[in-house]
């Protein structure tokens, strides 16, 4: 097997007395779609939150391309190739696409004082960027406010494809949208993959997991109990799985000592 | 979702229509002040005496409106940023008590004084907004308290600088007195293009006086100040980085910062920056009275934000256009004046302040919605 973009090995956190992660280990390949399942409360925020370098882990170690890393702040993370798309978005409804496309990033021409926001530049990568995604977006000029969830999610994702993620997680990217909607935000997340990133895709729904996932990885009470690769589970297992149920102890026999 | 390989098509949705030019300008937030330009325009063409749309009933109502224009723009732009600002109104005094004292009190030169007068206003609104950054607190509440301190200490001040009464003059001889001064008091008081307008006049393209003098000697600079600053904020809010972290800082500070925008040091810039206006106009006002009072810039707060208002911000923030606060301000220097020029009670002006308001407002509710899109 290949180096993992991203692996994190027995990873803990702890806050005071309260233990939210007691060891998990996750390895995300380039190219691959991995699927963090888990029900409310299993640790799933948490985990994303250390892997994204927003909170410092109590233990374990994380690697990037094979190297140790320690992130002290989101920045790091993100300099790393390592994105998060939070379920807020971090979209602003009332400002365009373009605006929101290239916040906190804005590409300036000229010379100081003169410099100016390069608003063509914007407009036409953040259309492009759409187009590829499939969403016509006829005037980027028009209010974040107007896309509908879905689109919103792909806005998101495509911004931190374009700005060179190598690693992507997902914070429940379909928790809040309808059918079509969902087909085309996984639609997107399989497309993504094709073009060799990582994509951490969290959720709790075992269907949505299913249809794009390539490994998939339980999250139960802080801890991870396995790794399934596609075809070697069924949703039924997985679903039992989230819910820590009694087949618990005919799965781990599945997985083959992955537990 | 099983053929993972179907590439990704076009989804055309038959129900949106492309943008138009027509929704295009319906999506811009001085939509409304253009409209109630026109409206105050034509309602004013047709009762009141011709002479206020003269060339000198024209600098008449400009003139106010320029003055209130000034703190409308810094006003606009720390509302777009999410932030209120009420202490701008006492600011205008507190800082012409400074400006005054330097001039007068301390016989500073003009450049010093002006120099210490913005550095006063810029630190005030430094520590404004820190104070609204790191205590949480809305600034609608932290800034009514300096709204009171400020107007307290002008007069505390003024008394102090003038053993007793609330009124300091003689601004204008102790500003004049080198030509150094002289200089700088061109800059931020009398009339800018004298000698274009003299031109003008004796060409006969403007109206004049029997003696040939014209009957509008220049452009006064008040009005210079506030086209310029309107022209620079409107370019830095639509053009600029520093710009689109405004709108971003108001629209969603914790999206902004999750997204690498240094929300907090935009915020603060801008109550910086509207102090500076705030500073700006008491500057130009005590030069052109040559004295200053405790009563200076009273209220002023209200209407800068209701001429935003009326310009398209909203009070939520994220949202707002500094032409549109100028258009606003221009409306209101419109009707204060305007009134005097018909046989309506000019005391009617109060009235059609809060009446505006009102239905800047509700417009801009509309416009909001139609804006995200929210039904």
């Amino acid at each position: 097997m290949t180096t993992p973009i991203l692996e994190m090995r027995d990873i803990e956190k702890h806050f005071g007395s309260v233990v939210a992660l007691a060891g998990v280990s996750v390895s995300i390949q380039a190219g691959e779609v991995h699927c963090l399942l888990g029900d409310n409360g299993a640790g799933k925020s948490t985990f994303i939150k250390t892997m994204s370098g927003v909170h410092r882990l109590t233990k374990g170690e994380m690697f990037v391309n094979g190297e140790p890393v320690h992130f002290t702040s989101p920045r790091q993370a993100l300099d790393a190739g390592i994105a998060t798309v939070y379920q807020d978005l971090a979209m602003i409804p009332l400002m365009s696409v373009t605006r929101n496309f290239f916040m906190g990033r804005e590409p300036v021409k000229g010379i100081w004082p003169f410099r100016f926001m390069d608003m063509g530049f914007c407009d036409r990568v953040t259309r492009e960027e759409m187009k590829r995604i499939g969403i016509d977006v006829r005037d980027p000029g028009q209010a974040v406010g107007t896309l509908s969830g879905g689109e919103r999610q792909c806005v998101a994702i495509s911004r931190a494809v374009y700005f060179g993620a190598k690693v992507l997680i997902l914070d429940e990217p379909t928790s809040a949208l309808g059918v079509r909607q969902t087909s085309m935000v996984l639609k997107y997340i399989d497309m993504v993959r094709k073009r060799g990133l990582g994509v951490v895709f969290i959720t709790h729904n075992v269907r949505h997991a299913m249809a794009v996932g390539d490994r998939f990885t339980v999250l139960n009470r802080g801890r991870t109990l396995g790794t399934a690769v596609r075809g070697e589970i069924s949703a039924d297992e997985l679903q039992n799985l989230m819910a820590g149920g009694k087949e618990l102890a005919d799965l781990s026999a599945e997985l083959g000592g992955t537990v | 979702m099983t053929d993972r390989s179907s590439p990704t098509e076009l989804i055309p949705d038959e129900r949106i229509r492309p943008a138009s030019v027509v929704t295009r300008i319906l999506r811009r937030p001085e939509l409304g002040a253009v409209l109630g330009l026109v409206i105050v325009t034509v309602f004013f063409i047709g009762i009141a005496n011709p002479v206020m749309f003269e060339l000198s009933g024209i600098v008449n109502f400009m003139a106010p409106a320029a003055q209130l224009g000034i703190l409308a723009i810094g006003a606009s732009l720390l509302m777009v940023g999410g932030e209120f600002d009420l202490s701008v109104g006492s600011m205008v005094a507190f800082a012409g008590l400074i400006f005054a004292a330097c001039v007068v009190t301390f016989g500073l030169p003009l450049p010093v004084a002006i120099v210490i007068t913005f550095a006063c206003a810029a630190a005030f609104g430094f520590f404004n907004g820190q104070l609204v950054l790191y205590t949480g607190l809305p600034s609608f509440i932290v800034t009514l308290a300096f709204l009171f301190v400020l107007r307290g200490l002008s007069l505390v001040g003024l008394k102090w600088a003038t053993g007793g009464a609330t009124q300091l003059r003689g601004v204008r001889e102790a500003a004049t007195d080198t030509p150094l001064d002289a200089f700088f008091y061109n800059i931020f008081s009398g009339d800018a293009f004298e000698g274009l307008f003299a031109w003008l006049a004796a060409h006969d393209w403007i109206a004049k006086f029997p003696n040939g003098q014209p009957k509008v000697t220049g452009v006064p600079v008040e009005i210079i100040w506030f086209v310029a600053l309107a022209i620079l904020a409107a370019v830095v809010l639509a053009r600029t980085r520093y710009g689109n972290w405004i709108f971003a800082s108001g629209g969603d500070p914790n999206a902004a910062r999750n997204s690498g925008v240094p929300t907090r040091r935009v915020k603060t810039s801008l109550f910086v920056v509207t102090a500076c206006c705030a500073a700006l106009v008491a500057i130009l006002t005590v030069l052109d009275a040559g004295s200053t009072d405790a009563r200076r810039g009273f209220q002023k707060e209200f209407e800068a934000i209701i001429a935003a208002v009326i310009g398209g911000c909203l009070l939520t923030g994220g949202y707002g256009s500094v032409i549109g606060a100028a258009i606003g301000s221009v409306i209101f220097g419109m009707v204060l004046i305007g009134l005097t020029y018909t046989s309506i009670d000019q005391d009617w002006y109060l009235v059609f302040l809060g009446g505006m308001l009102l239905m800047a407002v509700f417009f801009n509710n509309i416009i909001r919605k139609r804006v995200t899109g929210e039904r």
